[in-house]
């Protein structure tokens, strides 16, 4: 079973509230200075449903990561878990990139790669939430998609896929070569091990620019773009929260109670 | 080629009627073909849908297309994606608008693709730029911390809006609308997927979205018994109970109960947030409830940002004395 993951470095999303900053240009965030770039988290649960898939069906799992600036410990992540390969498209010609030229390029990197039977994405990405590269990606590339999968079992040469729906959960079958969405109900995503560690640092990262995946200039990064940002925005907060007081916490409590009462909102 | 005018509405079905979604969608998109002065379409997909037509108009639909066939029984990317390229090629609409559903976020990228034209998903809020006509669509990124608002040079311009973001019109039977049947036209065999099973969710109670109140916890619960207290307010209180990630992720709540950019969207009258700070992504979730109440030990907590009325202190001795005094209101 031949796997490609698609990865992205991202801002840690887990990075306090207070330290978000849109930049002035009002059309990026500043990233906040002291806390390191992540591997985007929706993207480890596809990295953890491919390991998933490895560990039961044996085969390769190769990430790949688009972007500029990508901190070689940082991207180097999927390789502690326990993925085979990872493959870098890295220029600051990919940088601002939208559903359209992220897909289109990856798409183009895939093609270069060649084998494989399935490709994993994250449901969306925790920066732009759009949550269209791997759909996009299917389209182009030509191939069966199950999005939002929360299991994934292969038999007979192809993947029963358990998709997360807005009633429960379905059941879908899907032949190979196929594109799988990964939902957080894949499971958490494993710590890497020492090993996987040491094993991640011994390997390098291949490194493809755009000239090597034969991608036209027009269709990555900004300029490949079929949406355009036309403002990003903090939204304001009202913050006039009257705060019950009591002689303890139990009267408070008391009070807040009476106090719904009163407003007619209990 | 043909001008794209006009605003299409993916109607989806629930229980034999319209999906609460979808006549939202036909309230909002209403508003958006009044303001470009154009018309407002609605398409319904599926098997045995076609009697849903005269629904579809009561909520504002001018023209309804209707595509029915046995094979769109069960929603697949393989099948919808062809026939809603058709039906958009038919109607040509500016503006394509689907509801935030497992549904449309399948199809909504897949289309956008296929059409060589681009979708925003999620968005809270759609309107048109009264000078370029364009559609804006605003929608939460960075999980919450930021909005954007996004705009699309081709047609048609697509767009999934979360539930609850837009309001249904009144129904009014007396609309008629333009019915026009689409052929499906589908070729069996280029589907490659095949639903095997559709399990629905087990829910005890009051279900979540619908509930008028909600109790909510967070990580500062740390338990499953923790959250049996919070079920007790919320029995008695005729709601639901909510949560943030963590709880979930932990077993503490069960997964239909995480409430966020990445679980369910609420908007009950009254929010009871206990013991959770009010992160960004939880709060897109629950951001449109009418009161929002906090009780959470550190005053700075965002939560009390959010919230009209807050208690600061520990909930274990907050939560078993408001549950008391609301035995003793609820019993006079």
């Amino acid at each position: 079973m031949n796997m490609i993951v698609c990865i992205k470095q991202v801002i840690d999303p887990e990075a306090p509230p207070a330290s978000f900053k849109i930049d002035p240009s009002g059309n990026k965030v500043v990233p906040p200075s002291g806390v390191s770039p992540v591997v985007d988290p929706y993207a480890e649960y596809a990295v953890e449903a491919a390991l998933k898939v490895k560990d039961a069906s044996g085969g390769k799992v190769t990430a790949l990561s688009l972007g500029s600036n990508q901190l070689r410990d940082i991207v180097k992540k999927p390789l502690a878990m326990g993925a085979d390969e990872l493959i870098l498209l890295e220029d600051e010609a990919f940088d601002e990139s939208d559903s359209w030229s992220t897909a289109y390029a990856l798409a183009a990197a895939i093609k270069k790669i060649g084998e494989y039977d399935i490709i994993f994405c994250g449901r969306e990405a925790s920066d732009w939430n759009a949550g269209q590269v791997g759909s996009g990606l299917a389209e182009i590339l030509g191939l069966p998609s199950v999005t939002l999968a929360e299991k994934i079992d292969i038999t007979d040469g192809k993947a029963k896929v358990q998709r997360k729906t807005d009633e429960g959960y379905e059941v879908v079958e899907v032949s190979l070569p196929c594109l799988i969405t990964a939902s957080n109900e894949i499971g958490e995503p494993r710590y890497p091990t020492i090993k996987g560690i040491m094993g991640a640092k011994k390997k390098e990262a291949v490194v493809w620019k755009p000239a090597d995946i034969g991608v036209d200039a027009a269709q990555i990064g900004a300029a490949g773009r079929r949406t355009k940002l036309q403002k990003l925005f903090q939204p304001v907060r009202e913050g006039k929260c009257e705060i019950i007081e009591g002689e303890g916490p139990e009267e408070a409590a008391a009070n807040l109670a009476v106090k719904l009462r009163e407003v007619k909102a209990l | 080629m043909a001008e794209n005018k006009g605003v299409l509405v993916l109607c989806e079905t629930k229980e034999g009627k319209l999906a609460s979604t979808s006549t939202e969608l036909l309230g909002g998109g209403s508003k958006l073909a009044k303001d470009l002065g154009q018309e407002l379409a609605a398409v319904l997909v599926g098997s045995g849908v076609a009697n849903l037509a005269a629904e579809a108009a009561a909520y504002g639909a001018d023209k309804v297309y209707v595509v029915d066939d046995p094979l769109l029984k069960d929603y697949q990317t393989d099948s919808y994606v062809p026939v809603m390229e058709k039906v958009v090629g038919q109607a040509m609409p500016q503006v394509l608008i689907m509801g935030q559903t497992s549904i449309g976020r399948d199809l909504a990228p897949r289309l956008a693709f296929r059409l060589n034209t681009a979708a925003a998903l999620g968005c809270l809020e759609l309107a048109i730029d009264l000078q370029s006509k364009k559609l804006l669509q605003t929608k939460p990124v960075y999980g919450g911390n930021a909005q954007a608002v996004f705009t699309t040079e081709s047609f048609p311009q697509i767009a999934t809006v979360r539930p609850k973001a837009m309001a249904p019109l009144a129904p009014d039977q007396s609309r008629k609308g333009e019915i026009i049947k689409v052929d499906a036209g589908l070729d069996a065999s280029a589907v490659r997927t095949k639903v095997l099973e559709k399990v629905p969710e087990e829910v005890k109670g009051i279900k979540l979205e619908d509930a008028e109140v909600v109790v909510g916890g967070g990580r500062g619960i740390g338990s499953a018994e923790g959250f049996a207290q919070l079920e007790e307010i919320a029995r008695l209180l005729k709601g639901a109970v909510g949560a943030t990630r963590p709880p979930c992720d932990n077993g503490w709540a069960p997964a239909g109960a995480q409430v966020g950019l990445t679980g369910k969207i609420i908007t009950p009258d009254l929010y009871i947030a206990v013991a959770l700070s009010g992160s960004s992504q939880h709060m897109s979730g629950c951001s449109g409830s009418k009161t929002i109440v906090a009780i959470n030990k550190d005053p700075e907590a965002n939560i009390f940002r959010e919230a009209r009325f807050g208690v600061v202190g520990d909930w274990k001795k907050i939560v078993p004395a408001f549950t008391e005094k609301l035995k003793e209101l609820l019993a006079k």
